[in-house]
């Protein structure tokens, strides 16, 4: 099986490269068209800041690429808010499109610290990506942008009124939360991927 | 819901953990990998790892442990300890660090928080204060292992800490830090309140009771301690167990 790990810069890639590698299974992390398409799935991880996400997938013509995919792909963390619309971050940001989503930042009160950081329940799972888990297993989220809850959500979290812990639609997955940094729970997911 | 958080701190030397760790059944304790799956396994919810080595050679290690326990751990951890350059913090994130903590090159130039978060993301940049009581000032922040009175005030310090991006405030009171007579309520309920973003309380844990007292009267979002932990004075899943009964929300 050929992985492919999309390479922009993303930050925290090592992470999801030595999560895969605990799993026994190999990845290669490239922004080369030829790789991804030929690729059987596709990860798409990802921390930092949505403009300058965008700028250099716009540099390596990854916004035209991405959205032709076919073959399962997995979103992570800002590779899922990448998958919307717009985003509020960076003064506005024109996303992929690839999901009907906008993506919003949270607003901080007294008990609810921005970034949304540590570990959460899932709730609402509907997905063969969640199989085997439980509602309220914990998985690890650090977040200041969410997206809201649609038709394309598959696992919601609360904080303090329910998001998008993942979404779908058609080949395209994706989840808020660090699958690579959220233990067994995390393991389970990726591994539920690699089976799809 | 989004649960408080257990952090143990391991500090390291060399590439090696330090300061005679106790496990029984762990055949090297000084492994920070082996350390950290444990810690890991046994429920922690991060781990910070705090350099202490004072060579040249310093930052390939740091760079090279970081490798290693990324390699196997699969929750988070954040590094710290004379973080002090855009091209440090790079080095360590791109090998697999969640999170870099700074602390005196921040207070040395401020400016570099914005920097880092500008280019990094706020969520991987920890600002580290270590504060200080004594009259008439209040709390003040210290630094060089808090020996040197920077004449900061420790509230607003912070504040703009978070102001200038830090995506978490780890905060440790010098004055109770070893004393095992609990967190400092007073300080930490302070900055928790004047900063938007999550607030590590550190120092002076000695008791599962001093966890409870930091996350209810002080809205701390996590609570660290080192020896306590290490020593296995306190193990992680009765501490969590210990505090879903007095109703915190915990990941157990």
């Amino acid at each position: 099986m050929e992985i492919a790990v999309i390479n922009y810069k993303g930050g925290n890639v090592q992470s999801v490269l030595f999560a895969l590698e605990r799993l026994g299974v190999r990845a290669t992390l490239t922004a080369d068209h030829e790789l991804i398409r030929s690729a059987d799935k596709i990860l798409f991880p990802g921390e930092g800041e949505a403009a300058s996400a965008m700028r250099e997938l716009r540099a390596q013509g990854l916004h035209e690429l991405l959205p032709t995919l076919t073959q399962p792909f997995l979103g992570i963390c800002l590779g899922m808010q990448l998958l919307g619309r717009h985003s509020e971050e960076g003064g506005g940001t024109q996303m992929l499109g690839i999901l009907p989503f906008d993506v919003v930042r949270f607003s901080a009160a007294a008990e609810y610290k921005v970034p949304h950081m540590g570990w959460n329940t899932l709730q609402e799972l509907r997905s063969p990506l969640f199989e085997g888990l439980r509602e309220e297993d914990y998985v690890y989220f650090v977040h200041s942008y969410y997206a809201p809850v649609g038709e394309y959500t598959i696992a919601q979290a609360t904080y303090p009124a329910p998001f998008s812990a993942a979404v779908q639609h058609r080949n395209f997955a994706a989840v808020q939360f660090h699958t690579e940094k959220s233990g067994p729970v995390g393991t389970r997911i990726l591994e539920n991927f690699l089976k799809l | 819901m989004l649960t408080k958080r257990i952090i143990p701190c391991l500090d390291v030397k060399d590439g090696r953990t330090v300061k005679g760790v106790r496990f029984e059944g762990l055949r090297d304790a000084g492994d920070p990998v082996a350390l950290a799956s444990r810690y890991a396994r046994e429920g922690a919810d991060e781990l910070v790892f705090l350099d202490i080595t004072a060579t040249n050679q310093k930052r390939a290690t740091l760079v090279a442990l970081v490798r290693d326990v990324a390699r196997e751990l699969d929750i988070p951890f954040t590094v710290g300890g004379g973080i002090g350059t855009v091209a440090d913090v790079e080095a360590l994130l791109l090998n697999g660090a969640d999170k870099v903590s700074i602390n005196s090159a921040a207070l040395a130039r401020p400016e570099l928080i914005d920097e880092l978060a500008a280019r990094f993301g706020s969520q991987c940049i920890v600002v580290a204060a270590d504060a200080r009581y004594h009259e008439p000032e209040g709390w003040q922040i210290y630094t060089r292992a808090g020996t040197h009175n920077t004449g900061f005030d420790a509230v607003q310090w912070c504040r703009e800490a978070a102001d200038r991006g830090a995506g978490e405030i780890l905060l440790t009171s010098m004055s109770n830090d070893g004393t095992k007579d609990g967190f400092a309520l007073d300080i930490t309920g302070a900055v928790s309140r004047a900063v938007s973003v999550p607030v590590v309380a550190s120092g002076g844990a000695g008791s599962m009771q001093d966890f409870t007292r930091v996350f209810q009267q002080a809205h701390a979002d996590a609570g660290l301690a080192a020896s306590i932990f290490h020593f296995g004075e306190i193990g992680i899943r009765e501490l969590k167990e210990h505090l879903r009964a007095d109703g915190i929300p915990v990941r157990l």
